[in-house]
Formats: structure tokens, C-alpha cells, sequence
């Protein structure tokens, strides 16, 4: 009762404190818990997420090579049960279960709207905006941890064969040896010092599923459904929005992500956007006190 | 030889005529086969028909009260098993033959156990002559007059249902001596043999909703039972399990392969389906002497039995087997996988067109707009 009083304090400072520490990124202006790590411009390989089909069959997604151009600051952690308690006492998220009992874990258990309400009210709270990293944000700050699970090239001839193989290469996956939440920090820091990735808490991307053709190199999105997002982690995976809990049985082989969390990425500069919905909030506090 | 050790030699036979395994054999003068059980899902090897007269078909099997992990989330299970294995390991015999089954209840158990053959006749299956505490172990021999696949389990006086679903269930297979037959009496072989047993486990929560973890069986017998009168299983599983059938532990085979499947479920109904496939020649009761039912889709277990299926894989890939109540196989657990491999036969399946845009101007005869107006 007493830390979520605080927390709300200190969220109430970083609001006001939200314009002026702008163009500083690291802290983050919200809690010394939910800190931004930088990640430089830099360019880098990305295996393309979806469905690829060339000539009539199923091909790996194409591998490129992607520039970003921009400054990245995202949560060095996946939001935790504690910070995530912040926005379910505001109201603005939903209350879920936490079944490890603790606070110092990341918050699992969450579905893509969860964590768009949670970005939602820390634009709010802060003025600048939150949202989930494109799956392409999220590779390039996991770096040495990204993964690219490409099946092995087998007999385009054999559907069989391509089947099978997919299947071998899924259940191959290793599973984490811990199943529930474990607490901020269990599986260590890659090299951009971000923490727990690849652990076994998969992260929401805000990457929309496509299917897609290759003609002569060419990439052509032929179908986008933005109910199903990019799941980042140990292996990517393909998530319906609404799923909090993933799990395999009946056709479905391999493991499926252990645990669904998130963390965010902030934008550099507060936006117009979310500086007036700021405003706006603040006056409409002002004016009910 | 000296006398001193002809003597010993004689002490030591003497002590072989008494041992309940060399008095059996006083009273019944067949020759003997010693079997070396197999877990599931295999079945030890045996053949499908017999030219040989009846024989004594010596089995052991030993108790085993174990704590396991039953998901992947690492719930532990109270187990109590026939040889280690959730089911116990299948047995197999021919109509005629006698079993001679030695059931041992190591010191290190803490319960007293026994068990109820469905396949043998009197005696409560041989529950009333089997019960063995801790230290013990008895000697049964029963003929097997009726083929099929049956049920066994364990069937001690208060606890009967908590030793079932704690694991004590198997399945013996008594064979016609002229094999299995078709419904006009043409032969049917199979060319593997997998062995399903599915569990319905009823494991107690905390306040808090976690699965609660016990030191012993013991312990977790009243919470088990709270559970078990609901009848609402927290987990549905083939072989123990989830996932003991899926991913790594796949199950494997070839197109053209004919694969026999028996389900046991001791407890609980059940409804196998094979996805992409079908049982070619079922014996939804699992009793020989039937005539099989052909082409199912799913067939019918219901608790307290086995069943077999045959079928014959024609294309390659991967085959779910499911209880197909849905629910129970996707949320419960009740999944096992067949990678199947082989040559693909377009003949039987081919995507013509691979999912893709719709044609904008199609008029398609299942457009219901189209052919309303």
C-alpha cells in the first residue's frame, strides 16, 4: 500500500518533471526501476518475421540488412509486477494474477492490449511517449541474444520432409529450466546491457504478422493481420493479441513461449501528441481538484 | 565334487523347490517363458500368432512409489506405479496361456497394494489374493481365456479410485493363437505397436491457486480425494505426462507402416482421434473375439477399459493423436505426436492454390451474396 503510494508520487514528479529532462534519456524520468538503455544508430542483419512464400512454397523469411537511424532508448528490464502494479491501481490497467507472489519480477501473464494500456498510461503519466518496440527494435537491442531459427533447406519437392523437418527443429528448441517469473535479472546482461533477454519471459512487439510472396527478390506483403504480433525471445513466435497464456497441444508442436511480459521503448522527444493529452490531463486534474 | 559341496549344491535346490516360482510349476507341467517387461509407449516383443501349445508366462512387475513431474510448468505428482511407468507396462499372452505374475512391494513403499486383473477370472481379478504391504511380494498365475486388451490397476480396500489415479493402472494383451482377424476372418498383422495410457489426474491447489507439493503419497491422499469428488481432473495425459508423446518423444513411423494403437484408461471415458487419419479396423471395446469396426474417425474408451485400433499411414507428416474431447487434449494435455515419413501423394491431398489475396473480381459459387440475390 505504501510502495504503491510512493510509486504514484514519483510518477507524479516525473510527470512534471517530464518537459524538462527531455533530451536527457538515461534516467528514465519515471522510476529509477523502469531505466532506458541507449542503443546507438547502427546497422544490422534482420531475418524478416512472417509468413514467406516463393514459387507456391513455404521459404524461410529473407535476411537483410536494416539501418536505424535514429537513437533507440528502451527499459533495460521487462516492466515488473511492481511497476505494472502502478498502472492497476491508476485503473488504467488490468488487474491480473501473480502467481510467483512477488514484485520483483517481470510481469507475466500479459496480452498485447495489457501492454499497450501499461505504454498507453505511462505516455500519460509521463508526457512522452511509451510504446512496445517493432520486432525489429527489439532484434537489433537484443543483439548476441536475437534469435534466427531458420529451418535448414530441405527438398522444396517434399511438403513432407519440410514438414518434419520444422517439427524436429521446433521441438529442438531447449526449454528454460524455470517455468514461473523469475526475478529481475536471473539470466544476465547482453552486451548493450539490456537484461533477461532470451530468458524465459517472451516480449510483445508491436509487429503486425504478414504473408508474404517473393517474386525476383522482390517482397510483396499480400496479407497483413495485425491480431497476431511478433513474440520476441528465445525464438520467435507468432502470438494472437488476446493470449495471455500460451501453450501447445492438439497439431501445435514445440515449445511454446514460456511467459508473455514486455518492455518499452520511449521516444526520443515528447511528441505534440502526447505533450497536449499531457496537458490536457493535467488541467483536467487541476480543474477536479 | 567334493561331498561338502555336493551338499550345498543340494541345500540350494532344495531352497529353489520352495521358492513360490518352483511350486507353481509342480502342478501345471507347460513349459515357461520368462518376459522382460518395456515401458510405454512400447510393448516387449512377442508374436502375433502362435504355433506352440499353451505355455506359463512368467511377469514381474515391482511397485514403485516415485515423485514425478507431471507439465512443463514442473508440477510435482505423488506417483504410485506398477513397475515405474504411468501406465504400467503392457503384458502380452496368448488365449490359453497362463500368467504367472510375481507383483513385489519393495521396503522402501509405504503403502499396501495389489492388483485387479480384467483379464483374469475369480478372485476379484486377483485383487483378493495379491495384497502385498511393504517388504513383501506374492505370486499369482491366472489363464487367459478371453482375448483382447484389458485393464489392470491396483484395488486396495478404502483407496481403490486414489491408487488408480495416482498411476496404478496398466494393460494386459491376450492375443487369439491365430492372430487377429477381420470382420470376414481374414488375417491382420501389424507392423508396430504403440501403447497409450491415458491419465486423468486430480492434483489438489493452495489458496493461492498453485499446485501443492507433498513429501509422500500419504499426505496427499485427503486434499487428492477433495479433488478427485469433483471430477474435474486438473490434467488429462497420455503416458504420465504432458508432452510425453510430443516433440523429442515423438512417436515415429513410415507411409506404408501398419501400426496397432491400444488405449487404456482405467478410470475415465475417453475418445481417440487420429488427426489426418483413422483407425482402419478398431475394437472400440477391445475384445477380439468382435468383429472390428471399420474407417472410424473416433472411437469410444470407456473407463475401466482398453481399446485397439489399426491403421495403415498413406501420406507423410505429422499426426496428432488426441482425446478429442478438445479440451482435454489442448488444455489438459492429452496429445501424442506420429511423425510419419515418406513420399507425399498428391493424389490424396494437394494445396492447389496457397493462401493468398482473394481474387477481387471473382464471383465465387460459395459467394452466399451471389447466390441470394
Amino acid at each position: 500500500m505504501l510502495l504503491a503510494f510512493k510509486l504514484k508520487l514519483a510518477l507524479a514528479a516525473a510527470a512534471i518533471a517530464g518537459p524538462i529532462g527531455a533530451t536527457a534519456v538515461i534516467p528514465s524520468p519515471v522510476t529509477p526501476a523502469s531505466e532506458l538503455v541507449e542503443i546507438a544508430p547502427a546497422a544490422f542483419s534482420y531475418r524478416l518475421p512472417g509468413d514467406f512464400w516463393q514459387d507456391r512454397r513455404q521459404v524461410p523469411g529473407p535476411l537483410q540488412t536494416m539501418h536505424l537511424s535514429e537513437p533507440l532508448a528502451i527499459m533495460k528490464h521487462q516492466v515488473t509486477v511492481r511497476e505494472y502494479g502502478g498502472c492497476v491501481d491508476d485503473g488504467a490497467c488490468p488487474k491480473l494474477s501473480v502467481p510467483e507472489g512477488r514484485d520483483d519480477v517481470p510481469m507475466v501473464g500479459i496480452n498485447w492490449h495489457d501492454a499497450i494500456a501499461y505504454a498507453d498510461w505511462m505516455t500519460r503519466k509521463t508526457g512522452r511517449t511509451h510504446r512496445l518496440p517493432t520486432d525489429k527494435e527489439w532484434t537489433l537491442a537484443a543483439a548476441e541474444k536475437k534469435s534466427d531459427e531458420a529451418f535448414a533447406p530441405v527438398d522444396p519437392a517434399d511438403r513432407a520432409q519440410a514438414w518434419i523437418t520444422r517439427y524436429e527443429a521446433e521441438a529442438n528448441r531447449s526449454k528454460p529450466d524455470a517455468h514461473g517469473a523469475r526475478p529481475t535479472g536471473t539470466f544476465g546482461a547482453n552486451s548493450n546491457g539490456l537484461l533477461d533477454l532470451a530468458g524465459n519471459v517472451w516480449e510483445w512487439t508491436g509487429t503486425c504478422f504478414v504473408r508474404a510472396t517473393i517474386d525476383t527478390e522482390q517482397v510483396r506483403v499480400t496479407n497483413t493481420n495485425c491480431g497476431v504480433r511478433v513474440v520476441a525471445g528465445a525464438h520467435r513466435s507468432y502470438m494472437t493479441d488476446f493470449i495471455r497464456d500460451p501453450r501447445n497441444g492438439g497439431c501445435a508442436a514445440g515449445v511454446p513461449p514460456a511467459n508473455l511480459g514486455f518492455r518499452l521503448v520511449v521516444e526520443p522527444r515528447p511528441s505534440v501528441v502526447a505533450m497536449a493529452i499531457r496537458a490536457l490531463q493535467t488541467l483536467r486534474e487541476n480543474l477536479r481538484a | 565334487m567334493t561331498r561338502r559341496m555336493k551338499l550345498l549344491l543340494g541345500v540350494a535346490l532344495a531352497a529353489m523347490l520352495t521358492s513360490p516360482a518352483a511350486l507353481a510349476a509342480d502342478d501345471l507341467k507347460l513349459p515357461r517363458k520368462a518376459v522382460e517387461l518395456v515401458a510405454p509407449p512400447f510393448v516387449h516383443p512377442h508374436e502375433q500368432t502362435t504355433k506352440d501349445g499353451p505355455k506359463i508366462v512368467e511377469f514381474k512387475l515391482t511397485i514403485k512409489e516415485s515423485e514425478v513431474v507431471i507439465d512443463d510448468a514442473g508440477t510435482k505428482f505423488q506417483a504410485m506405479t506398477f513397475g515405474g511407468s504411468m501406465p504400467g507396462p503392457m503384458m502380452v499372452l496368448h488365449e490359453g496361456d497362463y500368467m504367472e505374475l510375481t507383483l513385489v512391494n519393495p521396503a522402501s513403499n509405504t503403502m499396501p497394494h495389489n492388483i485387479d486383473l480384467h483379464s483374469a477370472t475369480g478372485g476379484l481379478g486377483g485383487g483378493a489374493l495379491t495384497h502385498v504391504g511393504p517388504g513383501e511380494q506374492v505370486v499369482l498365475r491366472w489363464k487367459a481365456t478371453r482375448p483382447g486388451v484389458f485393464v489392470y490397476h491396483c484395488a486396495p480396500e478404502g483407496m481403490i479410485p486414489w491408487h488408480v489415479v495416482s498411476g496404478m493402472h496398466g494393460t494386459v494383451m491376450v492375443l487369439p493363437r491365430d492372430g487377429l482377424k477381420d470382420e470376414v476372418g481374414k488375417p491382420l498383422r501389424y507392423d508396430k505397436i504403440f501403447y497409450i495410457g491415458e491419465n486423468d489426474l486430480y492434483v489438489p491447489k493452495d489458496e493461492k491457486g498453485k499446485y501443492k507439493r507433498y513429501d509422500s503419497p500419504g499426505e496427499a491422499f485427503s486434499d487428492t480425494t477433495e479433488v478427485m469428488r469433483k471430477l474435474i481432473p486438473t490434467h488429462v495425459v497420455f503416458n504420465g505426462r504432458v508432452g510425453s508423446l510430443t516433440g523429442k518423444n515423438a512417436l515415429t513411423a513410415k507411409v506404408g507402416e501398419t501400426v496397432m494403437i491400444v488405449h487404456s484408461q482405467a478410470n475415465r471415458d475417453t475418445r481417440p482421434h487420429l488427426i489426418g487419419g483413422h483407425g482402419d479396423y478398431v475394437w472400440e471395446a477391445g475384445k477380439f473375439n468382435n468383429p472390428p469396426q471399420k474407417d472410424l474417425e473416433t472411437w469410444f474408451i470407456r473407463g475401466g477399459s482398453a481399446g485397439a485400433a489399426i491403421y495403415k499411414f498413406r501420406e507423410p507428416g505429422i499426426y496428432a493423436y488426441v482425446n478429442h474431447n478438445l479440451i482435454e487434449a489442448v488444455e489438459l494435455g492429452a496429445t501424442a505426436h506420429i511423425k510419419v515419413d515418406g513420399k507425399w501423394n498428391d493424389d490424396l491431398m494437394k494445396q492447389i492454390t496457397p493462401p493468398g489475396p482473394i481474387p477481387p473480381d471473382k464471383v465465387g459459387a460459395a459467394e452466399p451474396a451471389a447466390v441470394t440475390r
